[in-house]
């Protein structure tokens, strides 16, 4: 289970931030969602990887998994999720508003605006 | 236990839902709420900044739980100060906003500054890494409000990039704080103090990755060389008073860099040794040398202000990075006159807007109200390049005299006293193509509005806290002096935040 929890947030950052190096907004808003998963899996497992136990703690009980990473991954999610829907919002104004979605500044008087 | 350290959280978070539900559409109602609002918190932060002025670390547990477990709120002298700071700067940015009428040119501009305030007073009172974060979202989520406000394709390209930038630099923060968790257990930033002193020097390497990654988000957000890209654009196309205010917002980036590492990552804590001299002092040199020279380079007058922004939080984490007493003194006393003088400087760009319709670096006919907008842009400009008489000048003489005798000596002189230079010349080139390039020009028949007297009146409030802050230099600079003794003896903040008793602590009868 380590080595597929640890391959999964392997896998999902490395994939975010290829993405997030494209230049156009919608790549970038997909590679920052990907990067958003695995950071929130990453906190999970920041609690120890424990299966199919209880995160209350109650006498005579030795193994118990942690819930503060829990509190936590749901606090991230929660603002992640309307990060995302805030910056498809400004992404999405910039680009019905200019016609063109590169992220980075253009050079002044560029033609190219497909 | 005082309730009164969580009223500037509390006060804006109660305002903005107000102004937003009951006001939506009174913008005279909507101004006399956030007026009397930052009114009452300047009154509630001068309090709090009164009862620790003596050294006490007040504590508030939210619920009552006791600390590790619960989330803490705690003001010492330096959260305090950045408080009162921040409270003082929003009443003058707010007034400018009237005074302008930029809070009426889009919706919600107060309710969307109220919760500013909020995120960026509990960021300074916080005693917890996790609430720490929640609080940059908080201000991060606003300031992305409001800077689009009034709307326009080149503020919301601006925008755009902004959001993306700081969505990155949250996601870095969450990977820190789950690494700081699977290695201590804790996010409380006492607790963690005591439990990073306790780790095993053998086995470093997760403790060592957090700190570095951690050390990379406050970067991100004090826009320290090669983190500062998101700053020119940003700053230059957000709205004046915005901008002003977004002069706090790098500061909480030095604040959360000075409170981490003075408390949970001290200099002598072997985990992070190298840290600060080795990576810290000389990309804050850079970002001094990089941003002065943009001073100089810039073909617009608010990329100017934004850049020399950038300088001067480089000169702030110089003094920081230096991490004696003495460095942090200065650094705390820079950021005061920083804060005050980038914010001034943006306000001042936006009289000169109001006056001649754009910000080029042309020579063009004289503005109107030129004579008074001139004289503003000079005292900013003496501010801000740091020449005497004003802060400038003593908060860079007291960061000269920190780095005296430390081994970088050499580099940090040079570099401050040869950027100085170049800010000098950059500021004296843009005043002398704005102001008086214009006499020479043919006056035109075009008609030129007049910024209001409501705007002078707040910048000109902006330059007399400088001018106090010059001339109480001594008083202020003792008193960051004994603040950076408290922050470096933390363990009174410590055994105030871990060993108050709250409701674990006394676990009852089958419980």
């Amino acid at each position: 289970m380590e080595l597929l929890v640890a391959s999964a947030i392997g896998i999902l950052t490395a994939a975010g931030i290829y993405l997030m190096l494209r230049l156009r907004t919608f790549p970038v808003i997909l590679g920052i969602s990907l990067l958003t998963y695995a950071v929130n899996v990453f906190l999970f497992a920041s609690g120890r990887l424990t299966v199919g136990a209880p995160p209350v703690l109650r006498d005579d009980m030795t193994v118990y998994a942690d819930p503060l990473p829990q509190a936590l991954v749901l606090t991230a999610i929660v603002i992640s999720f309307g990060m995302t829907a805030v910056v498809v919002m400004i992404g999405l104004g910039a680009f019905l508003g200019s016609n063109d979605d590169h992220v980075d500044d253009q050079p002044a008087g560029s033609e190219d605006r497909t | 236990m005082m309730h009164w350290i969580i009223a500037p959280v509390i006060l804006p978070a109660l305002l903005a839902p107000t102004v937003v539900l009951a006001a939506r559409y009174h913008i005279g109602i909507q101004r006399v709420f956030s007026v009397v609002g930052v009114l009452a918190l300047i009154a509630i932060s001068i309090g709090l900044a009164w009862q620790t002025s003596d050294g006490t670390v007040m504590l508030y547990q939210l619920g009552d739980w006791a600390a590790p477990f619960g989330i803490v709120l705690v003001g010492d002298r330096l959260s305090t100060m950045m408080v009162l700071l921040t409270a003082l700067l929003a009443l003058c940015v707010l007034l400018y906003s009237i005074g302008s009428g930029w809070d009426n040119r889009g919706r919600h501009f107060h309710a969307l500054f109220q919760f500013q305030l909020m995120g960026i007073m509990g960021a300074f009172l916080t005693g917890d890494l996790f609430n720490l974060f929640v609080f940059f979202e908080v201000l991060l989520i606003a300031s992305y409000g409001l800077m689009i406000h009034a709307g326009g394709n080149d503020r919301l390209r601006a925008g755009v990039q902004y959001v993306l930038f700081n969505l990155i630099g949250s996601t870095l923060f969450l990977f820190a704080l789950g690494s700081i968790y699977a290695e201590t257990g804790t996010l409380n930033m006492a607790d963690l103090a005591n439990r990073v002193a306790l780790i095993d020097p053998d086995e470093t390497v997760g403790i060592r990755v957090a700190a570095v990654l951690l050390l990379l988000v406050f970067a991100i957000k004090a826009a320290l060389v090669p983190l500062h890209f998101w700053l020119p654009s940003s700053y230059a196309e957000a709205p004046a008073p915005v901008a002003a205010l977004f002069a706090i917002m790098t500061k909480v980036g030095a604040y959360a860099i000075i409170r981490v590492y003075t408390l949970v990552f001290p200099p002598e804590v072997e985990v992070t040794a190298g840290l600060h001299d080795t990576w810290l002092l000389p990309a804050a040199l850079v970002s001094l040398a990089l941003g002065m020279t943009g001073v100089l380079a810039a073909r617009k007058l608010d990329r100017l202000v934004a850049f020399s922004v950038i300088g001067s939080m480089g000169m702030v984490m110089v003094a920081i990075s230096l991490f004696t007493p003495e460095g942090i003194a200065a650094a705390l006393y820079y950021i005061v006159h920083s804060t005050l003088a980038g914010a001034a400087l943006f306000l001042i760009s936006d009289l000169v807007r109001t006056g001649r319709g754009n910000l080029d670096l042309t020579a063009q006919p004289a503005m109107a109200g030129a004579a008074l907008t001139a004289a503003l842009f000079f005292a900013g400009a003496i501010a801000m390049a740091g020449l005497p008489p004003l802060s400038g000048f003593l908060g860079k003489l007291l960061v000269l005299d920190a780095a005296f005798g430390s081994d970088r000596m050499v580099w940090v002189w040079v570099i401050v006293l040869s950027s100085s230079l170049i800010s000098i010349l950059g500021f004296a080139r843009a005043g002398s193509i704005v102001f008086w390039k214009a006499q020479s020009m043919p006056a035109t028949e075009a008609e030129m509005t007049r910024p209001a007297a409501l705007s002078y009146v707040a910048v000109g409030a902006l330059l007399s806290l400088l001018i106090a802050h010059t001339v109480f230099a001594g008083q202020v600079h003792g008193y960051t002096t004994t603040m950076s003794q408290q922050l470096f003896a933390p363990q009174e903040y410590i055994s105030t935040v871990v060993d108050t008793p709250g409701k674990l602590s006394t676990p009852k009868e089958g419980y």
